[in-house]
């Protein structure tokens, strides 16, 4: 079935269509948010996986769930990046771009760079259609696209008549809802793909339905072979598989990543995972991924709002369980008031916020970094947290973990900070062996013998978690100031002092148990380029091209960032420069100024979509001069 | 589901003393808060409970500084949120008997909205609500319990809220038990608090509390000793709705309507009284008992309502123990090693 075998695979010429080698393809899937875009994506990005490509997908959704069908705000797109070496981000513009409407072209055409591959269904360029995407004129005939490479395929009568003729008995509704498969095996056929891993995956999801799943088959090999007969794309591309570490891999997103995570460090704990959650995008899929497992000793709640959630995770917290409570940034503000409850009764607890486009509602559906800050200092009083953010949808694993592990040696709250593009976006994961992970080990008090609810760890400054049920140890504990050591209620100003130096010293200590920052190029330079969470693929995709120019570039990237890893300051003084690029107006450059007197510059571009690395690479270039040679292609 | 053993035996015998912190009580001297303390440490020995597995969860307000003074766990949380709290502690921890202690403003304000989900899920807990249908630790401002044109420092003029009624919420939101007691009642609290206990699933209890600083007597009209018999009805499932201090004044059912009737007067006799059914699944007639209020009738006071129903945290472990009966334990690594999944060499 793969097309491997036909042709040359050096990319000279055979008269049935060139199969030319590539290192990295960007696609991008733009159709109707009723059009399956997302499920074409990640079928694309699941063959391409097992076919041992690294990859790197971003998904964008509609705002609007119900957008009026052809309309702009309904339009939903997928992009997936695919190479023979290991990439870091989901590629700033398309190669190829599949519009299955107007208004999908409309939305996504200024992405494509002039050249580009654009496959259109041209079905759907009717009169209403393209009113409804804004058109005056069609574009494809109005010759507005002559820039592009256009191929024009009739996929919504091919589809139907693949279709039609089977004797199936289908609906039209359901014979136009195929049509993603139909581009999907066009794209295959374009792309030397191998058709198994969705046929699988079609018979495993539509095992009950027969009928639909032989229909989803037919019109997959069907696009698939409309590529293969037509000869309508001149080339087909093949690329090679990536050198990654060897094991056993798969595809995951962020947001999957981070459930994975939570069920691990339960089981690395022998404890109950408590889950207590309020819908929220992008922070829901979290939930739903837990509340699936129950067979893993998870326990989900769904709260009435975003204050019972966390309110539930910390009378979970005190009787000795995991709890965790996951939203993303409106939701965090609701749960500020009880954050601080967790501070001041000392209990582990981990807030996870998949970050979102804000203010208020801002954009649901889009990303953001803007919620740093929040997470600093959103709380009355001197209430500091534990924070860390994972760097790549896959690292939201460790970190999770990572939370864990110093939520409950410090008896402190961990704030998680992933975000939209985390949360959904996907790359490839070395699959763990939980069996070589390091216990968690929750040290809970037994021994009544001199118990006090307040005294301290020596060395962490945490105090004991003592659960209900244990003989002997009942106290009281609760937000108003306790006295330390004893817990008992305190308004002596002496005691208040140390209480608030004593928390805010036991969250300091943690950086005596994180690792390093590590430096990705050169120990000094001329720029350092340091960044958190989730723009560390373009940063060091940037970061990496400006070195093969002979820029003095390092990039260090912080998944600590309460307490900051001890050798921050030192690195930061290494450099001539810092550049803090964020999607938020400067929050962790405000923290560096203020922390370490350096005078770091930001690149702040706050558009819900993640950083693109020329955006990042011109911004280097500002600082230390543009490459002398001009680039190679 | 309480677990009454402890380990390897039978529980000590236990006092109002065990139950007792070493913590001094600062609620204002005369405060209806310390009789509901004293008869609440009373009752805990006669539970059969392990000191360890209870657990007192309290929001903010006066009421709230309860759990410092009982010598079990206790957690004073944040303003409304004792319910949450009780709740994840409850999922987790089956086996604890846990007590929240919340005030009108507590519950029905600040935390009105969770007051109704725990209602509908039947968490079991038990609910204690302090009403003295103000605010005390604010000092003195009018609470959603107090009575239109209640007059206080943020009402000089009086209050023009229209009151909630907090048995009538809680009825109305789904509560399997509810009832009533009045702070200084040291016949009838008590019992009321063991039936608390009993009940599995949310019990929900008001009492009546007064707050002799900012609102003080205002429960006087019914609940002062001399008109107390004649103003209250003490509710007893089984038996004939009376009341009087010559309990010679029933209850009786005309149409949909409740009416106070003499016993002996047109002809009216004991047969004609409604009898108390605490376990009637249709909740309007315990709503209407619950709303009964002086002067056209007397307070309710005893169990209102008292209905099983599966409770949310059993229902929560049914769930998982089935799915685990039905597909086995899941193992981990295969978790993680689900879907396409693909070697580098
Ligand atoms: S203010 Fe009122 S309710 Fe509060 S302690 Fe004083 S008397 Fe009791």
């Amino acid at each position: 079935m793969t097309t491997t075998a036909k042709g040359s695979t050096n990319g000279k010429g055979s008269q049935q269509g060139h199969i030319q080698e590539l290192e990295r393809v960007t696609i991008r899937f733009a159709g109707d948010s009723g059009d399956g875009m997302q499920l074409a994506g990640t079928q694309f990005t699941n063959t391409s996986a097992v076919f041992g490509n690294d990859i790197s997908t971003l998904p964008d959704f509609p705002a609007e769930i119900r957008a009026p069908q052809g309309s702009l705000p309904g339009v939903s797109g997928f992009q997936i990046s695919f190479s023979s070496h290991q990439i870091y981000t989901p590629g700033d513009q398309p190669d190829v771009l599949v519009a299955m409407n107007p208004a999908a072209l409309q939305t996504n055409l200024s992405d494509l760079p002039a050249g580009g591959v654009l496959i259109v269904n041209e079905d759907e360029f009717t009169e209403v259609n393209l009113r409804k995407a804004a058109y005056t004129s069609n574009p494809l005939e109005d010759g507005s696209l002559k820039s592009y490479r256009v191929f024009r395929a009739p996929i919504s009568k091919l589809n139907s008549r693949a279709l039609e003729d089977a004797g199936l008995g289908l609906t039209a509704v359901q014979i136009d809802r195929s049509k993603n498969m139909f581009a999907l095996g066009l794209m295959y056929w374009m792309y030397s793909r191998p058709l198994e891993t969705t046929t699988h995956w079609i018979d495993e999801k539509f095992g009950k339905n027969p009928t639909i799943a032989e229909a989803n088959r037919r019109t997959l090999r069907a696009g698939y072979h409309y590529g293969e007969t037509t000869e309508m794309f001149a080339t087909h591309y093949h690329v090679p598989s990536a050198k990654l570490k060897p094991g056993v891999y798969r595809n995951i997103t962020g947001n999957e990543a981070t459930a994975l995570g939570l069920l691990t460090a339960a089981k690395l704990a022998g404890k109950t995972l408590f889950y207590a959650s309020y819908p929220i995008t992008p922070a829901s899929d979290v939930l739903h991924e837990l509340a699936a497992h129950k067979r893993f000793g998870v326990r989900t709640f769904q709260a009435e709002d975003e204050i019972a959630a966390v309110g539930a995770a910390i009378g979970a917290a005190f009787g000795g369980s995991l709890a965790v409570t996951g939203t993303s940034g409106p939701g965090l503000a609701l749960k500020s008031e009880a954050i601080a409850l967790a501070v001041t009764v000392e209990l582990p607890l981990v807030v996870i916020n998949v970050q979102r486009a804000g203010p208020s509602t801002g954009m649901p559906t889009k990303t953001e970094q803007a919620d740093l800050l929040q997470a600093f200092f959103g709380r009355n009083g001197e209430a500091p947290v534990a924070i860390v953010a994972p760097a790549t949808a896959s690292d939201c694993f460790n970190m999770i973990v990572e939370a864990w592990r110093i939520a409950v040696k410090y008896r402190v709250p961990v704030i998680f900070m992933s975000d939209g593009y985390l949360g959904i976006g996907s790359e490839p994961w070395l699959i763990p062996n939980v069996d070589e992970m390091k216990s968690l080990d929750l040290n809970l008090t037994t021994n009544p013998e001199g118990f006090q609810p307040y005294a301290r760890d020596p060395q962490t400054l945490a105090r004991p978690w003592a659960v209900p049920g244990t003989p002997g140890l009942e106290h009281r504990v609760g937000g108003i100031e306790k006295a330390n050591i004893t817990g008992n209620v305190s308004y002596d100003p002496e005691n208040h002092n140390t209480m608030v130096h004593l928390r805010a010293e036991k969250v300091a200590r943690i950086a005596q148990d994180i690792p390093d920052i590590e430096l990705d190029g050169d120990a000094t330079g001329d720029l350092l380029v340091l960044g958190w969470g989730s723009t560390y693929g373009v940063i060091t995709t940037a970061v990496r091209r400006a070195r093969e120019e002979g820029k003095k570039v390092s990039a260090a990237h912080l998944r600590y960032l309460n307490p900051f890893p001890r050798n921050l300051g030192d690195i930061l003084g290494r450099f001539d420069k810092v550049l803090i690029p964020e999607n938020n107006m400067g929050q962790l450059l405000l923290l560096i100024r203020g922390m370490f007197l350096v005078d770091a510059v930001g690149l702040n571009r706050i558009t819900g979509r993640p950083f693109t690395v020329s955006e990042i690479e011109n911004k280097i270039y500002e600082l230390v001069g543009k490459p002398t040679a001009a680039r190679k292609a | 589901m309480v677990t009454t053993e402890r380990g390897n035996g039978a529980i000590p015998v236990q006092t109002r003393k065990d139950f007792t912190s070493d913590q001094d009580v600062r609620w204002c001297p005369g405060c209806g808060d310390y009789s509901i303390l004293a008869q609440t440490q009373r009752v805990m020995p006669e539970l059969g409970l392990p000191r360890e597995n209870i657990v007192f969860i309290s929001g903010i307000g006066c009421a709230s500084r309860l759990p410092y003074y009982m010598n079990t766990y206790g957690f004073h949380s944040i303003h409304g949120r004792a319910i949450t709290l009780a709740t994840g502690l409850k999922i987790t921890r089956p086996e604890l008997s846990i007590w929240v202690t919340t005030g009108d403003g507590d519950a029905l304000s600040i935390g009105g909205n969770h007051l109704l989900h725990v209602m509908r899920r039947n968490v079991d807990l038990q609910i204690i609500l302090h009403n003295n249908e103000i605010y005390g630790l604010t000092k003195g401002q009018y609470s959603p319990t107090s009575a239109v044109g209640t007059r206080t420092k943020s009402s000089p003029e009086g209050s023009l809220d229209v009151p909630l009624h907090p048995v009538t919420i809680a009825l109305s939101a789904g509560a399997t038990f509810a009832a009533r007691g009045l702070d200084i009642d040291s016949q009838n609290l008590p019992r009321v608090l063991q039936a608390a206990h009993a009940h599995r699933g949310t019990s929900f209890v008001e009492v009546y509390q007064n707050c002799n600083i900012f609102n003080d007597g205002v429960f006087d009209n019914f609940a002062a000793k001399d008109v107390r018999a004649d103003r209250t009805i003490l509710l007893e499932a089984g038996k004939p709705m009376i009341f009087g201090k010559e309990r010679d004044k029933g209850i009786r059912l005309n149409g949909m309507q409740l009416e106070v009737v003499e016993l002996g007067r047109s002809g009216v006799t004991e047969g004609d009284l409604l009898v108390h059914d605490p376990t009637i699944e249709d909740p309007i007639l315990h709503i209407m008992l619950g709303r009964m209020g002086y002067p056209d009738f007397p307070v309710a006071l005893g169990v209102i309502r008292d209905v099983i129903h599966p409770t949310y945290d059993q229902l929560m472990i049914d769930q998982a123990d089935q799915i685990i009966r039905k597909m086995g334990e899941g193992s981990l690594q295969e978790l993680l090693r689900e879907g396409d999944t693909w070697t580098v060499e």
